[in-house]
């Protein structure tokens, strides 16, 4: 009689094990709901389910007139309301051919780029703390809270910013605010050192982040990926550079790039953002030009019939906004959001297989989204 | 019916992966500009040949599909315009592609030109049912997986009462009326 075979591995139970993350789950960012197959710890597969914040803000804006529908993109990327506010005004500043002042554009782009510190600020201490550095947490959301001042200072907003009109600025800086901004600049400088000494060549920081979740250059592209995220695998695309809008074209300033396209990479494009955001502001705000701050614009907005898309480089990649006028009633035919934590999280599946369920928490740290934006 | 995209003027010229599409017959109907984008029409049959010669020939290269839209006229027989967005990282151009589609036309997946569009055609399908054929996993993603129709449409109400506008739209729109008429009164 033969022996039975012993098979040593198949002394546990090899089978593929389902689990549910989200939507109510601390590192998810929000309501994302991640449903991973697993293999023991390994993630097989896995299936990024959305739209438990959709509130329709696509069907809503169609119905709202032009000017109504800021305020509504303030919803969207909530911790990067002015970045959205830009993007939209400047796609119907396209649509109407309207030109906008010179300072009005230096103000965008010093809104645009405190913007994205506040946002990077957000995004590094979520992301550290969901690895587990609590500490960059405290340090990183002390800073956003002097940008939440200087927006308060400047709109009277601390989130939700409805800071841009039309052709323009609703209004001009406070007397002093350029200070403050060149003050904050200086402050800033000297924690982002912090924040790289709590994490750049923190030991378990770069176990948990190197070599996780590698995408090479091509295949982010070709996945949808932009922003940081395709940064980071060493492709050079930046709306600022390559389709420069608000008063980009003039400031001097460099876009870092990764190589690896892992999620150590993606973190140090981020941190190298922080310092060029600061060199712009500095630069705008020091160049900043005397005039009006808004542009010949008629009393009723109503656009010419035609469409067009336009795409502004947001904290969180490119944001793209196409609207179709038909040229007779006061709200826009059609108002499509191109979101960019939307096509990024798109990302994640290919990203987290192979990987294990601790670093799907690295991961969608890595990639930024805000789901706000993802289900608009 | 539908946006004028109106043909480029005499002064502006013309890129050209543009014409080097036009050489092949039947490739392109339309094109158009309109403040600084290109368009092109593009017959639903000719679609993914037309989207693989823009990706591959070197001229074009448009390596990144940025968006995938749609825009609704309910009142043409073709009524949906699906547009798509295409970006170039080489050339550093832009070109939307787009074409007319009934109510029940098939339209090509482009997933596999571009995989990146997989989302923006699940929620192309999602809000306004439109036939995306041959795309890997077409299901709706941002509303709810037993939705009864497609929300973007134009003749979707904005606001309703949900379950009953599932079941019959026009008794929703009368009952709303009726609702409208008492708070004048």
């Amino acid at each position: 009689m033969e022996a039975p075979a012993i098979h040593h591995g198949a002394m546990f139970d090899t089978n593929e094990l389902v689990i549910n993350m989200g939507p109510q789950h601390p590192s998810t960012h929000g309501v994302l709901r991640v449903v991973l197959r697993l293999d023991g710890e390994k993630v097989v597969d896995a299936d990024v389910v959305i739209g438990y914040l959709h509130r329709g803000i696509e069907k809503l804006s169609e119905n709202r007139n032009w000017t109504q529908i800021i305020l509504l993109t303030d919803r969207m990327d909530y911790v990067a309301a002015a970045t959205n506010n830009v993007g939209y005004c400047e796609t119907v500043e396209k649509l109407m051919s309207l030109e906008v002042p010179r300072r009005a554009r230096y103000v965008r782009t010093i809104l645009c780029e405190l913007q994205r510190i506040a946002s990077h600020c957000l995004w590094v201490g979520t992301h550290a703390m969901d690895i587990g550095a609590m500490t960059v947490f405290l340090y990183a959301f002390r800073e956003r809270e002097l940008i939440l001042d200087l927006f308060e200072e400047f709109c009277g907003a601390r989130l939700t910013y409805n800071s841009m009109r039309i052709g323009g600025l609703p209004l001009d800086i406070p007397p002093g605010w350029d200070k403050k901004v060149l003050e904050f600049c200086t402050i800033m400088a000297a924690k982002l050192d912090e924040y790289e000494e709590l994490l750049t060549h923190n030991r378990i920081w770069l176990e948990r982040t190197k070599g996780i979740g590698v995408i090479s250059g091509a295949e982010a592209l070709a996945l949808g990926l932009s922003g940081p995220p395709l940064r980071g695998s060493g492709i050079l695309r930046d709306v600022r550079k390559d389709e420069p809008y608000a008063a980009y074209e003039e400031m001097d300033f460099d876009i870092p790039l990764g190589t690896a396209g892992d999620t150590y990479d993606r973190y140090l494009v981020r941190m190298e953002e922080f310092r060029q955001s600061l060199r712009i502001i500095r630069q705008a705000t020091e160049g900043l030009p005397e005039g009006p701050i808004v542009g010949k614009v008629p009393r009723l907005i109503k656009p010419p019939a035609g469409e067009t898309y336009h795409a502004i480089e947001s904290p969180k990649g490119e944001l793209g906004y196409f609207i179709v006028s038909d040229g007779k009633s006061t709200n826009p035919y059609r108002f499509r959001v191109r979101p960019p934590s939307f096509c990024n999280l798109q990302g994640l599946r290919r990203l987290c297989k192979g990987h294990l369920v601790a670093d799907v928490v690295a991961l969608i740290g890595s990639l930024d989204v805000v789901l706000g934006e993802v289900d608009r | 019916m539908g946006p004028p995209d109106p043909p480029p003027p005499a002064t502006v010229t013309q890129p050209p992966f543009i014409t080097s599409l036009q050489a092949s017959p039947g490739g392109v109907s339309q094109v158009s500009y309109w403040v600084g984008d290109w368009t092109i029409v593009v017959p639903v049959a000719r679609l993914l040949e037309v989207v693989r010669h823009l990706r591959d020939a070197p001229e074009a290269a448009f390596d990144a599909c940025s968006d995938v839209t749609v825009t609704d006229w309910p009142l043409r027989p073709e009524r949906f315009d699906v547009i798509y967005c295409l970006y170039s990282t080489r050339h550093r151009h832009r070109v939307r592609v787009k074409v007319k589609a009934a109510e029940n036309d098939p339209v090509p997946s482009v997933t596999e030109v571009w995989p990146g569009a997989n989302w923006l055609e699940r929620e192309v399908y999602d809000m306004f049912g439109v036939n995306i054929t041959g795309h890997p996993d077409r299901r709706r993603i941002l509303m709810p997986e037993d939705w009864q129709g497609f929300p973007q449409r134009k003749d979707y109400p904005l606001e309703g009462p949900g379950e009953l506008l599932m079941e019959n739209p026009v008794d929703w729109l009368k009952l709303r009326q009726a609702r409208e008429e008492a708070d004048i009164e």
